[in-house]
């Protein structure tokens, strides 16, 4: 190879990658924002299926009650461990529940719910449709001259969408009294002084805006499990893919809006 | 080449299915090129060829799973290709289509599976579906088997379960995806049997693909062959057998080619 060719391929190989990760990305919001018109186009149309939403419904929300409040509860708890530690420090103990109630019902539960859904149920949507696609399941529901997106993904898209607030919800109430309980019971707080100081500075705005934000969480990781799963190809490992991108998409994506939405919201 | 590969449609009868200059392509790679077939109302038409001749790419297009990059597909005088959502949907329920491996929902049993049509698009009663379910069942030879999930049936009563969905509607087409392949002789003799006796029983047009000779002689009113994108030929079994093509021949035969052997 000359050395012009050389220099030319070295400049090349790099070029090709960025164009081809640039074209990847491209694709990905293009799929994703497809799903999203789509589930809108669909979303009132009949046939409505009930036992569909409801089925899913039950899936996204009661099945997810014991993780999600789990991870509330516990992190409630480390946040009241964490800042009365720190608060100690300037006698500030008893702002502690104001920060507990804060930080959760604004930011922790609505993100940390999004996440552990993301992985639940977004991985299980990208997994399930996968299957599907793979195994032609969508192609016959297309031939039986049903919509796959208004059969399939509207159920799950909806569900997820409305089933995150309430959970959020759960997650802000059991977050707030596993901090009550370890400030409280371990770390010897007034119980009365801390809930009133739980509830001083809470504003319903802080907890309708983290439960906004639950919503758009919810809309954001099923509809990428859903496009991950419904343009899934390539059979098993295909599926695998999917799962995995699913999710690790989901999270970037919250995380990512998570910012704009605070700026936006509050 | 004798016979013409594509017939000249009757102008007292229009066709069923009119595909007028298929072109599709996957990745910068041709799979169709110029693919042009009319099929008659009530015709059984087989289309055979080898892997990667093109030929469930084709049956796609017929139902609308893929779109062409250019050329139309005609169904009842409807051009397919360019129909907005509604009216596919609508079009595509004139359709029953059976897939390679029946591409049962894996989450609902048998009975639901074949009620799924019935239950999204008619006003039946539950006990007129079960009606028609168990009709169905019977005459794919597969009574009782309401209950099972698809994971707990032989690929070949999978598939004859696909058949019975794709018939639950009484639709007008019907078509079939390489219905035998992977199947032993004797239970793909059951499903050309099934084919042929569905023929009796419903007034429809069919269109199956395959690579199965036997099974393509068994239920053709006209066999047609694709060759790399294209239909090299188009006869009733009797002719078809008989044209004097090297490729026809040693595919009919399952013989090698000279340039695969070298």
């Amino acid at each position: 190879m000359s050395s012009s060719a050389r220099l030319l391929h070295s400049v090349r190989t790099p070029l090709e990658a960025v164009g081809l990760r640039t074209t990847a990305l491209f694709e990905e919001a293009g799929r994703f924002f497809f799903i999203l018109y789509q589930t809108g186009y669909w979303l009132l149309r009949r046939p409505f299926d009930g036992r569909q939403w409801l089925r899913q419904m039950v899936r996204v929300g009661v099945d997810s009650i014991p993780v999600v409040g789990l991870t509330a509860l516990f992190t409630g708890m480390v946040m009241a461990l964490q800042t009365y530690r720190g608060f100690e420090r300037f006698h500030a103990e008893a702002y502690v529940g104001s920060v507990v109630s804060l930080s959760l019902t604004r930011e922790l539960a609505p993100v940390l719910a999004a996440l552990m859904i993301a992985g639940r149920i977004g991985s299980s949507l990208a997994a399930e449709l996968g299957s599907m696609r793979v195994t032609e399941q969508i192609d016959a529901l297309y031939a039986m001259a049903t919509e796959p997106i208004h059969y399939l993904i509207v159920p799950r898209v909806a569900a997820t969408t409305l089933m995150l607030p309430p959970l959020v919800a759960c997650a802000d109430g059991l977050g707030i009294l596993g901090g009550y309980g370890v400030a409280v019971g371990l770390m010897g707080a007034n119980p009365v002084v801390y809930w009133e100081k739980t509830f001083q500075y809470l504003d319903l705005n802080d907890v309708f805006s983290g439960l906004i934000k639950a919503a758009a969480f919810g809309l954001i990781l099923s509809v990428t499990g859903c496009a991950k799963g419904f343009f899934t190809s390539g059979g098993a490992e295909g599926v695998g893919r999917s799962t995995t991108a699913a999710v690790v998409m989901a999270s970037l994506v919250i995380l990512i809006s998570d910012f704009f939405l605070t700026k936006l919201l509050f | 080449m004798n016979p013409s590969p594509t017939p000249a449609p009757s102008p007292a009868a229009p066709p069923k299915i009119a595909v007028v200059d298929l072109w599709k392509s996957f990745s910068g790679k041709p799979v169709l090129k110029g693919l042009t077939v009319e099929i008659s109302s009530g015709e059984s038409l087989v289309i055979v060829g080898g892997s990667g001749a093109g030929k469930s790419v084709f049956l796609k297009h017929l139902i609308g799973l893929i779109r062409p990059d250019r050329g139309r597909v005609i169904v009842d005088g409807q051009d397919l290709t360019s129909a907005d959502a509604a009216v596919g949907l609508e079009l595509r329920k004139k359709f029953g289509m059976s897939f390679q491996e029946g591409a049962l929902f894996d989450s609902l049993d048998v009975f639901e599976n074949i009620a799924f049509p019935l239950r999204r698009h008619t006003r039946m009663t539950a006990a007129e579906i079960a009606d028609r379910v168990r009709e169905c069942l019977e005459l794919v030879h597969l009574p009782g088997v309401e209950r099972k999930s698809p994971s707990e049936l032989s690929g070949g009563m999978r598939r004859r379960v696909g058949l019975a969905r794709a018939i639950a509607m009484k639709p007008e087409i019907l078509l079939f995806d390489e219905p035998n392949t992977g199947l032993d002789p004797i239970t793909s003799a059951v499903i050309d049997n099934v084919i042929v006796e569905m023929r009796e029983h419903l007034p429809v047009t069919m269109v199956t693909i395959t690579h199965d000779m036997k099974s393509a002689f068994r239920i053709a009113d006209r066999v047609a062959m694709l060759r790399e994108g294209v239909l090299i030929a188009t006869a009733p079994p009797d002719e078809f057998r008989r044209i004097p093509d090297p490729y026809i021949q040693k595919f009919i035969a399952g013989e090698p080619l000279e340039e695969e052997v070298a």
